[in-house]
């Protein structure tokens, strides 16, 4: 029996471990390293359906425990993350999860339309969060009625399931997790950055290029922890929790509080080999606390 | 091969004003290949500070495993890595990106390295290599005031050596585009490192020359993979953007729009 493996909509993980979108970019640079056989999953950077160059520079800031980056969805665009990315990921054991974004619906809609047909590809995450464009992006997660439109929009056309990705930059982050169930989503992923600034201290001006940018990393912890909480109570679809998760104790406590699968962002920056360590650790964890299977991690907090 | 290793500090010390020489051993040397690569080092095992610094290397020594990094105790990080003591272990990635093309330059020809402050310790490794070759380096190093100043015997004893200081107190006074001007020798090809605005002077005011420059952007994973460190190429260049972590940081004149 393997005691790490999850099953949730479109993806066999042989274990609950995978990384970030934006963070792991399309996996060349880290397959160098180790490999990606080893990942629960894959979730690719965001594809659109153009080549995207992104913001100026300085996209990155460090902050207390965190940072802030502006990158403006940079990716080399549907057509070749098709061709070229996504083929190469092929000769790896490991199922991608595609991060789709875009301006429009229609954009979403071509994405994900041509993006859920390639051989590895598991499931979509529908990018409703990023708070680094001008249009699109945020601008479809911090509305439920605009969110669920999208989600039933992609739905329609996508060959595989279909997990949206929330922003944490909202009110009442449980209307939004209800409104993309009802409107069909398969599973929620949670939480994208929040929004913040850092300024330079001597000019009084922001550091990064674009003003502000999305905190991520261990400082952002709480919040998400906090919301995959809120929202476990009040949906019935599967989540992949993330937010600053850097070590084993972390992907316990985002299970706990109620997702079946967690992702690792901005820790890959940090310890280029977290993923697999954190993989390696898991089964004496469970040991620890006296548990047969990781699933029986999740959802404890509320038991 | 790019690794991580806990590498042990042998040597550290104060070479300047808040410059520091810190010398590391460990088996990643093996894989340093072309100076100009750089090393991203984690200076704190906590998330205080978080992200990993880059930094030069600034010469290696294959025989005892050993390699030195120069750098500036400045902010946060490497302020924390100026309290490193010898014994101790530091988180070291590397070596990342593509250095400087030692091939570039024929044996019996003459180059010149062009540094400032921060910028010089990678000529140092480059200047060995140089010279190793057959190749003869003419090193022009700028610094803000005598205090900074470092590594110019070391320097003197690779080549001709120019020391140039913003406020004159030692050396020439001005910048190195000063010395520049007034240098008689002709030169195939230029390398340097160094400050935005110098790598700008140097690119026009040698538009006819062979030149590769060490450029310097915000990271984040340093390998390729976040798109953190992106400058957007000139118009003659193929691509429309390169990464300096992966695809640098040193580039050849021309490439990087700046
Ligand atoms: C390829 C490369 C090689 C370098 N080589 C050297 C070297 O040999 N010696 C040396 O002293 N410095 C070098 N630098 C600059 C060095 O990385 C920064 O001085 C250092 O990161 C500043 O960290 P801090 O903790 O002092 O500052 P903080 O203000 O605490 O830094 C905050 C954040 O900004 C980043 N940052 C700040 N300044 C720079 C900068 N100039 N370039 C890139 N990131 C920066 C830091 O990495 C960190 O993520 C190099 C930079 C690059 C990109
Ligand atoms: C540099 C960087 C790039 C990112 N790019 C994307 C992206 O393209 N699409 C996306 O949905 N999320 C993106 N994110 C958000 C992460 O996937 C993740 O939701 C967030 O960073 C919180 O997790 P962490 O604290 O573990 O990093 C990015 C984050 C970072 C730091
Ligand atoms: S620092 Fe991540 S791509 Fe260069």
């Amino acid at each position: 029996m393997n005691r790490l493996a999850i099953e949730i909509p479109g993806l066999s993980l042989k274990n609950p471990i995978m990384p970030a979108s934006g963070c792991f970019g399309f996996g060349k640079e880290y397959a160098k390293l180790y490999d990606l056989s080893k990942l629960g999953a894959i979730m690719i950077k965001a594809t659109t359906l153009e080549t995207r160059l992104g913001n100026p520079t300085p996209r990155v800031a460090e902050t207390a425990s965190g940072m802030l980056n502006a990158i403006g969805l940079q990716n080399p665009g549907l057509e070749k993350v098709i061709a070229e990315e996504l083929k190469w990921l092929e000769q790896y054991e490991v199922p991608i999860i595609a991060n789709v974004a875009g301006t429009l619906t229609e954009d979403y809609v071509e994405v994900a339309k041509h993006i859920s047909k390639s051989k590895n590809v598991k499931a979509l995450e529908l990018n409703i969060s990023c708070p680094n464009v001008k249009c699109g992006g945020i601008t479809f997660g911090t509305d439920a009625a605009v969110a669920a439109e999208l989600t039933a929009a992609v739905k329609a056309v996508s060959e595989v399931p279909v997990y949206v990705k929330l922003s944490p930059n909202v009110t009442d982050i449980g209307e939004i997790a209800r409104a993309v169930e009802a409107a069909g989503a398969d599973g929620i992923t949670m939480i994208n950055t929040l929004i913040g600034m850092r300024l330079d201290t001597r000019t009084g001006k922001p550091v990064i290029a674009n003003g502000t940018g999305g905190l991520s990393g261990p400082a952002v912890k709480p919040v998400a922890l906090r919301m995959v909480y809120e929202v476990a109570k009040q949906v019935s679809i599967p989540i992949i929790g993330m937010g600053g998760i850097t070590t084993v104790d972390d992907v316990i406590d985002f299970m706990s509080a109620g997702a079946s699968a967690v992702a690792v962002g901005t820790a890959n920056f940090v310890d280029p080999f977290v993923c697999p360590n954190i993989i390696e650790q898991l089964p004496e964890k469970l040991d620890w606390l006296g548990l047969n299977h990781v699933s029986e991690l999740i959802g404890r907090s509320h038991r | 091969m790019i690794r991580q290793e806990r590498m042990r500090v042998v040597k550290h010390r104060e070479i300047a004003h808040n410059i520091y020489e810190m010398t590391l051993i460990g088996q990643l040397v093996h894989e340093m290949k072309s100076p100009g690569q750089f090393v991203h080092i984690r200076v704190s095992d906590s998330y205080e500070p978080l992200l990993r610094r880059p930094i030069s290397i600034a010469s290696i020594d294959r025989e005892t495993l050993e390699f030195t990094i120069i750098y500036r105790a400045e902010g946060r990080g490497t302020s924390m890595l100026a309290t490193k003591n010898i014994g101790d272990e530091v988180d070291v990635l590397g070596p990342l990106g593509n250095g400087f093309p030692i091939d570039e330059a024929a044996p019996g020809e003459t180059v010149v390295l062009v540094g400032g402050g921060i910028g010089v310790p990678p000529l140092y490794e480059l200047s060995k290599r140089l010279v190793e070759k057959g190749v003869k380096p003419i090193h022009i190093l700028g610094f803000q005031t005598k205090e900074v100043v470092f590594y110019e015997e070391l320097f003197g004893e690779l080549g001709e050596t120019h020391v140039v200081t913003v406020d004159g107190t030692h050396g020439h006074q001005g910048f190195v585009t000063t010395v520049l001007a007034g240098l008689k020798t002709d030169f195939s090809t230029y390398f340097t490192c160094g400050p935005t605005a110098m790598l700008v002077a140097m690119e026009n005011m040698y538009p006819d020359k062979k030149g590769f420059l060490s450029f310097e952007e915000r990271m984040g994973c340093g390998l390729g993979a976040c798109f953190a460190c992106v400058c957007k190429t000139t118009e003659q260049t193929a691509v429309d953007y390169v990464k300096v972590c992966s695809d640098g940081p040193v580039f050849a004149a021309g490439v990087v729009h700046i």
